[in-house]
């Protein structure tokens, strides 16, 4: 199962999708470089055969449930680092698009964890140094053993620190990492295991395929500075715009003060350190509280030892009469909407 | 199915979880093809617009904070007017949404647990923030889900990849892709006829074990390596010489522009003005 939108922030869904661009890019010119846009049609094939592949299930020796094949590794293994994550690409955003598999903003993320961790980091940096040269039937069991846990677990932390960043699911850190690893340290000696075999099986049959991609020559490093250009892009990008539908409302953290103390901020005390302190901060914060500075600095003194004024509404509205308004609007409007759609559906039906 | 019924349990329930699995989801991709070849206004469209129109759609749901309800719910305006415009079946829509449910509803459940300070009174009953965030994060999932299904519905893969293309994905990547789809049907039969012989010839849980699976999926993999070759064998015979082109253009016509100007400006409105506590208070005023 793959990251849904519904748990993601627009923040981390498009930085997310600015690494996954700027790799999907830079894999194309590289394919480019090297002439290898002759694979297209193997690619193009061999991700549909990962597809029809993940649907063979087996049972696990120990358990009796079953299980199924991830698929990054042995792509990795066949075409190399940079077709494997196109490909990869390409299946995750069918399951994207056709089986509403992982959500389309979320799509860049999970082609992050599931592609780029198995074909950039686990394939060139363990298996290629374990079994790559010279395969063995006990090499290529503890290559890829080793890099499908690696890659598996890198994907479950990447999953768990986006969810966390986004803020919506309220499953803390430690929790979530602590169910998410242990279950995909299952599932990646699973894919290695299942991994094993298919290479294994290749190797005694035509080991010629393996020697394909490991004649294909050296890995160029990644360019990271594109990769971290187009995150400053989007960061400033989600906190110019995105930043105008960021609440007014006091944060989380100031409004749990004010639920649990009647007030938003801690009241500084009037004269040491800290006053001074917050003086000189009061004289250089160019945009206090996120906002444009008032003009006349007098007021903002004033306003310091003022608490917070009642104008400003506790979020959210607690009062019980926005929420029954909340919920009759939103009644009415599910309606509205349901009557609009029946009038398109009829007016074209006409045309 | 005669065997089914002396057959112990664990066969027969993987039998039934997978098997059909396979070849529902041929179908499924069959079906969708019908759709995309419909010939509504909304498939006439760009699909760049299209493509471009539900991103800002899934970007602008997804903007709301946490515990955003009421004002997520206009928002439901765009895949119905795409679903009755498009003339696209509700049922099946529903049926596809609830297939992907499960696993943020599993994650979404945990809310309730960690959040329990009570954000709102519905008379005498309190509810907590957890059940309202967990409420927002089921109508995010349905909003975001049902966009991505219905945008694919009425612009089929081809277009898809166009619009890929020219927003500037890499061409191995859109023609790869293109591919991927093609052969999927091929390649899922296959695999789909693999799994019936090996149930048809297996008994309890022997059979289906590891090795066999190791052998299986070699084996396809070696078939699909070959018709790899003979493909590209074909295309270079037709000649393809590694570049590959595209030739029928796409035309932005006034009809994309005001479909995509006209949606920016309702999501703009819909996410900054809460309308549905606007007709809320209207409505609750009305009545004595």
């Amino acid at each position: 199962m793959h990251m849904a939108d519904a748990l993601i922030s627009p923040a981390v869904g498009g930085t997310m999708w600015a690494a996954t661009a700027a790799l999907t890019v830079y894999s194309g010119k590289k394919l480019r470089e090297r002439m290898d846009e002759q694979k297209v049609p193997l690619m193009g094939v061999l991700g549909a055969f990962i597809f029809a592949a993940q649907m063979i299930n087996f049972t696990i020796p120990a358990t009796g449930s079953s299980g199924h094949l991830g698929g990054g590794m042995i792509l990795a293994i066949l075409l190399g680092p940079h077709a494997a994550f196109l490909t990869m690409a390409s299946v995750l955003t069918v399951q994207a698009l056709f089986f509403a598999d992982g959500g389309l903003l979320a799509l860049g993320c999970n082609i992050f964890n599931l592609g780029f961790f198995p074909c950039f980091i686990a394939y060139p940096l363990i298996y290629k140094k374990i079994a790559g040269d010279r395969p063995t039937p006990r090499r290529i069991l503890l290559g890829a053993m080793a890099a499908g846990i690696l890659a598996l677990e890198m994907g479950a932390f990447g999953v768990v620190l986006e969810t966390t960043f986004s803020g919506i699911s309220d499953l803390p850190f430690l929790t979530f990492t602590l169910i998410m690893l242990p279950i995909h340290l299952a599932i990646g000696i699973v894919e290695g295991l299942v991994t094993t075999a298919v290479v294994t099986y290749v190797w005694k049959a035509r080991p010629e395929v393996l020697e394909r991609v490991t004649t294909s020559g050296s890995l160029a490093p990644l360019p990271m500075k594109n990769v971290l250009a187009g995150l400053l892009v989007v960061t400033v990008i989600t906190g110019g715009a995105l930043s105008w539908f960021a609440s007014a409302h006091p944060d989380g953290l100031e409004w749990s003060m004010f639920r649990t103390s009647g007030k938003e901020e801690l009241k500084t005390p009037d004269t040491g350190p800290y006053f001074l302190l917050g003086q000189l901060q009061d004289k250089t914060a160019i945009l206090p509280d996120y906002g444009f500075r008032s003009p006349e600095g007098a007021e903002s003194e004033q306003k310091e030892q003022e608490e917070p004024p009642s104008s400003e509404e506790p979020w959210p509205a607690v009062s019980a009469g926005t929420s029954v308004s909340g919920l009759v609007g939103a009644l009415v409007t599910m309606l509205l909407a349901g009557l609009i759609g029946l009038a398109l559906r009829r007016y074209h039906r006409r045309v | 199915m005669g065997n089914r019924r002396h057959a112990p349990l664990a066969p027969v329930v993987l039998d039934q979880v997978f098997m059909p699995k396979i070849e529902s989801s041929l179908f499924d991709l069959s079906y969708f093809d019908t759709l995309s070849g419909l010939d509504t206004p909304i498939h006439r469209l760009d699909p760049r617009v299209k493509v471009v129109t539900t991103m800002l759609f899934i970007v602008a749901v997804m903007s709301f904070d946490k515990y955003e309800t009421s004002g997520l719910v206009p928002f439901v305006l765009y895949p119905v007017a795409l679903l009755a415009v498009g003339n696209l079946p509700l049922g099946y829509l529903l049926s596809k949404v609830l297939l992907a449910a499960p696993f943020v509803f599993f994650v979404g459940i945990f809310n309730p647990f960690f959040d329990r300070a009570i954000l709102v009174h519905l008379g005498p009953v309190g509810i907590s923030g957890g059940w309202i965030s967990f409420a927002s994060i089921l109508i995010r999932f349905i909003l975001t889900v049902s966009a991505a299904l219905l945008l694919v519905a009425s612009t089929g893969i081809h277009g898809v990849c166009q619009a890929l293309d020219k927003l500037g994905f890499p061409r191995s990547f859109t023609v790869q892709l293109l591919f991927l789809y093609r052969y999927l049907f091929v390649l899922v039969d296959e695999a789909s006829r693999m799994t019936r012989a090996r149930a048809l010839r297996s008994f309890g849980t022997r059979g289906t074990g590891l090795q066999v699976v190791g052998h299986m999926i070699g084996q396809l993999l070696l078939r699909t390596l070959d018709r790899a070759q003979r493909i590209h064998a074909a295309m270079l015979c037709r000649g393809f010489d590694g570049e590959i082109r595209q030739f029928r253009p796409l035309k932005i016509r006034s009809g994309d522009i005001l479909f995509a100007v006209g949606w920016l400006a309702a999501f703009l409105f819909m996410r900054i003005y809460d309308v549905p506590q606007w007709l809320g208070k209207l409505a609750t005023g009305l009545v004595p």
